[in-house]
């Protein structure tokens, strides 16, 4: 399933039995149980999926088909700082492509990595509804609207 | 309310809340306590105003006084001058394009002048969080008016009468819907809303939660209370979190004021409306697709029939709304289906909001009646096309939609209309391309979306969309051959005739448009491999003027990989062999010496 291989601790366990038993262990809450399972692990890892399974009472080929349906479940561990992209049809024509790529050269890595210290990840996402701000990137909770390719560089110090 | 004589209205919309919006609200309060005016002056956080481009936007009421692009700074100035002195910040005041004059009231904003507001009715007026304030603009008597006057046939007729047709993008008539729902018959039945707005650059159901929450909440329970269910479900992009913060706080105040719960309006009608989350997949707009998703499972879509009327949520008879279908509800109930049905077209019936994006002037969210046409929609209210370029298309009804041209700029907006044009409603974005766009790669970006966002259950759908985007790919490459327009339009068409929901069957729409509105372009990279808006990178060639050249090095010094020979003072030249075409040296360059063949 993934290469990361991660030893869960037993409050993780228990935070994962917790999340289950709120929404009554009832297997069609799984993508409820998914959200708050990320929102605490910042991803979903083969190994909480395990768990999952086991207290929905769903098997876990069933938990990871529908992890990887969905865009907004990862697998993948986010950088400290996430980075997305607004691909939305309106930020596109409006230059996203470019923005993009220059967050690509000046990190080194590519949409859906994370940088080595793990510092930054990089996502594109369509539409966050704010299209008036086009284009727009979103790293962490903050907004950042008109980027220009140019800005980049200004924006990734702000988190050094 | 009426202890104060005056509101500061600040747009909390994602759009202003993302530019600051809420420093603004602090800063407000802050001032107005400083000035000992907190009794006489309220500040209200309301929903959008619709006149993104223009945010973050502060209206002063009850003047009516619209300011634009107020900085959190500014805010000093509009209490010391305008609420204090009275005067008015002329600097902050929206000016009219073509008189360059300052305009306060935005009822004379050519913005705002062609548009009705139904769905959109309390946003921007009312703060969301607040029920009362939804009550104070007749909220909930709608609801009031159904439980104790009417009969759910007689409101099911009402809603009929009205015309109204679904504003997901389906246009089925929403009365009819529910009289299907209310006919079968089972001991459990769930009205459901779908607020799953995936398609990139329509943000009109986010902002009916976001600014009016209420009237969602109210119309489902109307809903309820017609086909005989007492479970609402509202399915929530998980994306949206501040439209998902405000549905708890309005679901839980509408509870404390006994207007979800047991027993309303003291009736024996007992309603309840809890959410469900999405995780992006646009595949889930579908009905079906999206019950699968609520259940659980992969958000895959499945053979209608049985409709959802019949079968849905766990098996039960379920109801499918849009957002912006049931905010208007509340609205036909109280003025009247003959009312709505006077607004619109002869099919299309009501108003619709539209999210104005891409290369125009005013970025915003508008809500106009059936039947505007689209020269009105993109040049009055939208102002135009951003730095004067010219208007080459718009893309309607997002990635499933086509994509108009000048020729149909006077086509009166509907339902039919549009698809007779060879696009579709969809659920309302507009993006407005102007020359600079070429329509091979908006094709691809539009494949490219569906190719990623198709569940894989049917075979058109998951691999001719895969074919297609090849081939588009292959013809902005400078690869493509003239017999690759005939396979793209018979690929198109199996693909629209044979898959099995909604995504697939309209997925080839921008490419099968695009070709024919655009011949001419597609002819142009497949036989004399240009791209005339200069977009695709293939295609381009950046040369050297020699006439303009006067040597100084610096498009050599920022070559990325050493494609630019010449002596210092001498006329450089570009190896084309070498060139990756990245612009760098077109950017650098201070005496216009390169240029794009």
């Amino acid at each position: 399933m993934s290469s990361i291989k991660i030893e869960l601790r037993k409050e993780d366990v228990d935070f994962i039995k917790e999340t289950c038993s709120k929404f009554n262990n009832d297997s069609q809450e799984l993508i409820n149980v998914l959200h708050g399972c990320q929102e605490h692990f910042g991803y979903l890892p083969a190994e909480v999926q395990e768990v999952i399974s086991e207290y929905l009472n769903v098997p876990v080929a069933k938990i990871y088909g529908v992890v990887t349906f969905y865009s907004f479940f990862t697998m993948i561990p986010k950088g400290k700082h996430p980075i997305s992209i607004c691909m939305g049809t309106a930020c596109y024509v409006r230059g996203a492509e470019k923005v993009l790529e220059e967050f690509k050269k000046e990190l080194g890595i590519k949409v859906g990595e994370s940088t080595k210290d793990n510092k930054f990840s990089l996502s594109s996402l369509r539409c966050v509804g704010a299209c008036g701000l086009a284009p727009v990137v979103l790293v962490g909770d903050k907004t950042y609207g008109r980027v220009a390719p140019d800005d980049v560089k200004g924006i990734l110090k702000e988190y050094e | 309310m009426s202890k104060y004589s005056m509101h500061l209205l600040v747009c909390g919309g994602t759009g202003c809340h993302a530019a600051e919006s809420d420093a603004i609200v602090c800063n407000l309060r802050d001032e107005l306590e400083a000035k000992v005016l907190t009794d006489k002056v309220q500040v209200i956080k309301t929903g959008c105003f619709g006149f993104c481009e223009k945010g973050p936007i502060v209206k002063v009421m009850p003047d009516n006084t619209f300011y634009v692009q107020v900085k959190p700074e500014d805010t000093q100035t509009i209490i010391d001058e305008h609420i204090i002195k009275g005067r008015k910040v002329t600097r902050l005041l929206f000016k009219d394009p073509s008189t360059k004059e300052a305009v306060s009231d935005s009822k004379h904003m050519d913005f705002y002048k062609k548009q009705m507001r139904i769905a959109l009715r309390n946003c921007g007026f009312i703060n969301p969080e607040n029920i009362d304030e939804y009550i104070a603009r007749d909220g909930y008597q709608a609801l009031g008016k159904v439980l104790t006057e009417m009969t759910p046939d007689q409101v099911i007729r009402e809603i009929k009468e009205s015309g109204q047709r679904g504003r997901g993008g389906g246009g089925f008539s929403t009365g009819l819907k529910w009289e299907l729902a209310k006919k079968s018959v089972s001991d459990e039945k769930y009205v459901v809303c779908n607020a799953d707005e995936g398609d990139p650059g329509a943000f009109m159901d986010r902002s009916v939660l976001e600014g009016d929450p209420h009237s969602v909440l109210e119309a489902m329970a109307i809903c309820g209370y017609c086909i005989g269910s007492s479970t609402g479900l509202i399915y929530i992009r998980a994306e949206y979190p501040l439209a998902i913060q405000r549905l708890k706080i309005a679901i839980n105040q509408a509870r404390e004021n006994g207007l979800l719960g047991n027993n309303i309006f003291g009736t024996n009608f007992s309603f309840d409306i809890s959410l469900k989350y999405g995780a992006g997949a646009f595949v889930c707009g579908e009905e079906t697709a999206l019950i699968h998703s609520m259940e659980g499972l992969r958000g895959e879509p499945t053979i209608k029939p049985p409709f959802p009327a019949e079968s849905g949520y766990l098996g039960k008879p379920t109801n499918v709304n849009n957002v912006e279908t049931f905010a208007s509800i509340p609205a036909i109930i109280l003025k009247g289906a003959k009312w709505y049905s006077s607004i619109g077209t002869e099919k299309s019936k009501g108003t619709k909001v539209f999210a104005l994006a891409g290369k125009i002037n005013n970025v915003g969210l508008i809500e106009v009646p059936m039947g505007t046409t689209l020269r009105e929609v993109i040049f009055e209210i939208g102002g135009g096309i951003k730095n004067g370029k010219k208007f080459k298309g718009v893309q309607t009804g997002g990635p499933s939609g086509g994509c108009l041209t000048e020729k149909h700029l006077d086509t009166p907006i509907d339902f039919d209309n549009l698809i007779a044009a060879g696009s579709m409603m969809g659920s309302g974005a507009m993006i407005v391309l102007d020359e600079d766009d070429c329509m091979v790669s908006m094709a691809k970006f539009f494949l490219d979306f569906t190719v990623e966002e198709s569940c894989g259950k049917c075979a058109p759908c998951r691999i001719g969309n895969k074919r297609l985007h090849e081939l588009l790919g292959q013809i902005c490459e400078g690869k493509g051959k003239i017999q690759d327009l005939d396979r793209l339009k018979n690929m198109s068409v199996v693909i629209k005739d044979t898959s099995l929901c909604g995504l697939g069957q309209s997925s080839p729409n921008p490419v099968l448009s695009m070709m024919e509105n655009f011949r001419d372009e597609y002819l142009a990279h497949v036989t004399d491999k240009k791209c005339p808006a200069g977009q695709c990178k293939s295609l381009m060639k950046y040369i050297i003027n020699a006439e303009n050249c006067v040597g100084c090095t610096a498009c050599a010094r920022v070559c990325p990989v050493n494609a630019i020979t010449g002596e210092r003072k001498e006329v450089h030249l570009i190896n084309q062999e070498i060139c990756i075409k990245c612009g760098a040296c077109y950017e650098k360059c201070k005496f216009d010496a390169i240029y794009i063949s």
